[in-house]
């Protein structure tokens, strides 16, 4: 598609149906109206952090559109539009953000470190690029298991440049790993831009190097992420090789709500990819060229999707926070017998001091 | 207000007071989308529980030289300022430090000094490390920023393997005495498993380097002078929760605060408190708290420096009180508080009244939402002293 929704290239129409896209679409818009809203939430003192994915919700849909539902993900913690593609309810994105008694993370981390075993989307963690060789072993496992699953891993460029990039790539290659590496080279990493993060040509260039054959995308066509990735994935699982996505994009928003972008890029930069190219607003061109969108639907979505998302949200906010003892589980598989005493201590204390603890707002 | 954040958490947040909002596509800016509904006021003003410390100011000091009112930050942006104008050979580099880094740290540096002398590196804790000791190695003043100590183990192989041993192993060929790390540490209200970590223990295991952490501005301002000065490399761990909480009058001028040497705060007889850092502000209120409640004279001191630790301040402090608590943030296994602990019941044994207590973090990761369940409170500490009084 071009920059008006266009298809520039009619053989490479991956021909969805229009549920299909209109799917598409409204898991793009869904994420975009629960980013805002999210985001404000934490501007208002409600949650204590957040990551929007403004401007690369082409890259999540588009990806994950393409895989089978049991291919197992592994992301940074960009990649919410996979989650959310794949089912996850806005109760959990919410749970997890709220940290609250619902939250399947028992509410240990921070927002946005999303994780579901059912969809098969493996926990967040903060450290970057931590995921890249642990992606490696996993499709090595699941390639043994011999049931065609495969792997995506996730990452931006910056992550691209540790060390455990490096590993990962090299291990998948010389071990023979049905994967497929998705960079989401979107301009920035906080606030370094990508003339500071490399001097190659981007993180495509870096797959052949490895012995793994690499394809740059548009990341802002959700059709061509959607062909690459169904491409990579059908040959990962048939030939058992690891294949390398880097797709263009532009990080619209903030790096999280603890930065302030205009610190050391332009607001023209920034309006000139939220206006002229929008994954969001492309898909709609093509759309609405096809009769398939008009503006009634595009207004009664918008008042739906924001009322679903304002629904969940108070809701969570509402909902108590998981019992304390959860604190101490999961450290093990069992508990041991020197933490099962500090939480013995730690009931005991609570009990004598009970008036300096929030205990209102946990479980019982 | 809404905003019911206490300003410890609210740190957090950069540039809090921006008022842009990237709205994403299509419709621009919005008036708020989320009404606060009349259910959740009160519970949400429960939530935003007050900060576990109160930051006490050292009393003022004309000792330096003039002074100027300078958060935590701000006072290790002065001692950056001060090393780049005198020594030429100095080099401030790490993630984002170039805008000014995520908490402010170097702003105004690039522009003042140079691009060559206040740079991003590519996204690379092993690589920022590696090139320091290298530069460092080479004759440069190398300043390395990490990000969040929570993210300094990919460096750790360069940090031991290399940097401790490089003067060591080269028989006194070669040393980067001139490298020092700085890192942001602690827990900070929400920043859960990865932006709250203390790993200090980890390090203090390593012989030739040094690990040092400040209490205050003032100190930082030293302390970190003095690392930079120092000719053995040099971690240097900043509370993060006081880098805009701590506020006070810093020198403008350069001086140092001599490593290894802990400082005894107040005097007291009856129970030596030992901790470093954000802990050094909860201690402080819990020997106001065993005076007022329990008559109990206690001495407080700060530890400052790590490694190589001031046992005999400790050890002196001990003898004369007879009973000894420590304080941290990190799990209680292995913590730095089980090596001055063992230390001190070789060197004081028969002046012990009562087992030396530990008050540290559970053997967990570091959670989110059980953070006020998780730190070791001064209610903990308090505790801790009433049955060492009692024992």
């Amino acid at each position: 598609m071009d920059r008006q929704g266009k298809i520039i290239n009619p053989s490479e129409d991956p021909q969805l149906s229009k549920e299909t896209v209109l799917n598409f679409y409204q898991k793009m818009t869904l994420l975009n109206t629960m980013d805002r809203i999210l985001y404000e939430s934490q501007r208002q003192g409600r949650i204590s952090f957040y990551m929007t994915n403004y401007g690369e919700e082409g890259t999540h849909i588009g990806s994950a559109a393409a895989l089978e539902s049991n291919d197992l993900v592994f992301g940074q913690y960009r990649e919410a539009g996979v989650l959310m593609y794949r089912g996850f309810p806005l109760d959990l994105f919410m749970a997890q953000c709220y940290a609250n008694a619902d939250d399947l993370g028992k509410g240990r981390q921070m927002p946005v470190h999303y994780g579901c075993k059912d969809l098969h989307f493996v926990t967040i963690s903060s450290p970057l690029a931590t995921q890249i060789p642990q992606a490696a072993g996993a499709a090595y496992a699941l390639k043994r298991e011999n049931m065609n699953r495969a792997v995506i891993c996730y990452f931006g460029e910056g992550a691209a440049s540790e060390g455990d990039a490096h590993a990962g790539f090299n291990f998948s290659a010389t071990l023979e790993c049905p994967l497929i590496f998705f960079c989401r080279n979107n301009g920035y990493a906080i606030s370094t831009p990508t003339n500071e993060q490399y001097r190659g040509d981007g993180i495509a260039a870096r797959g052949p190097g490895y012995g793994m054959l690499s394809i740059r995308v548009d990341g802002n066509d959700v059709f061509a992420v959607y062909n690459a990735t169904k491409e990579a994935r059908r040959r990962a699982v048939a030939e058992n090789q690891p294949f390398l996505i880097e797709a263009m994009t532009y990080r619209i928003g903030h790096h999280s709500t603890s930065d302030d972008s205009s610190a050391y890029r332009s607001v023209d930069e920034v309006n000139y990819w939220d206006k002229q190219d929008h994954p969001i607003s492309r898909l709609r061109h093509y759309m609405t060229a096809r009769g398939w969108w008009s503006e009634d639907d595009e207004r009664s979505w918008r008042k739906q999707s924001r009322k679903t998302v304002m629904e969940a949200f108070e809701r969570a906010e509402r909902r108590l926070k998981p019992n304390p003892e959860l604190l101490f589980t999961d450290v093990y598989q069992e508990m041991v017998p020197r933490l099962a005493k500090q939480r013995e201590s730690l009931f005991r204390h609570i009990q004598q001091y009970k008036e300096h603890y929030p205990l209102d707002l946990y479980e019982k | 207000m809404i905003i019911a954040m206490a300003a410890a958490a609210r740190l957090f947040i950069r540039g809090a007071h921006s008022t842009l909002a990237i709205s994403g596509v299509g419709t621009g800016r919005q008036n708020s989308l989320l009404k606060l509904s009349a259910g959740c006021s009160s519970r949400l003003k429960a939530q935003r529980h007050a900060a576990h410390f109160t930051f006490q100011p050292d009393p003022p000091t004309t000792e330096y030289g003039d002074t100027q009112k300078m958060n935590l930050f701000q006072s290790i942006t002065s001692a950056l300022d001060n090393t780049l104008a005198s020594d030429p050979t100095a080099v401030i580099f790490g993630e984002d430090v170039a805008f000014g880094g995520v908490f402010r740290c170097t702003v105004g540096l690039r522009d003042k000094y140079g691009k060559d002398r206040v740079f991003n590196t590519p996204l690379c804790e092993q690589g920022i490390v590696g090139f320091g000791i290298g530069a460092a190695a080479a004759g440069a003043t190398a300043i390395a920023e990490i990000q969040f100590a929570d993210y300094i183990f990919p460096a750790f192989d360069q940090i031991v393997n290399e940097a401790a041993k490089y003067r060591y192993r080269s028989g006194n060929l070669f040393d980067c005495g001139n490298l020092t790390i700085r890192a942001p540490w602690g827990c900070v209200g929400h920043g859960s498993l990865y932006h709250s970590q203390s790993p200090e223990a980890f390090f203090a295991h390593c012989p030739g380097i040094k690990v040092v952490i400040p209490r205050s501005p003032l100190q930082a301002k030293g302390l970190l002078l003095s690392c930079i000065a120092d000719n053995n490399p040099c971690l240097f761990f900043e509370p993060k929760i006081l880098y805009r909480a701590a506020v006070e009058q810093v020198p403008v001028d350069s001086y140092t605060i001599p490593l290894s040497q802990a400082e005894v705060l107040q005097e007291g007889s009856d129970l030596t408190l030992v901790a470093w850092g954000t802990q050094i502000h909860v201690m402080k209120e819990v020997a106001n708290m065993a005076q007022e409640k329990l008559g109990v004279s206690c001495e407080v001191i700060d530890l400052r420096t790590i490694l190589p630790w001031d046992t005999e301040t400790v050890c002196k402090s001990v003898v004369k009180t007879g009973r000894l608590l420590i304080s941290h943030e990190a799990p209680v296994t292995g913590g730095f508080a089980a090596e001055i602990s063992s230390t001190v019941q070789e060197e004081c044994f028969l002046n012990l009244e009562a087992p030396i207590a530990r008050v540290c973090g559970y053997d967990t990761p570091f959670p989110h939402i059980f953070e006020p369940f998780y730190i070791p409170d001064k209610w903990k500490c308090f505790d801790a002293i009433k049955r060492m009084i009692n024992y």
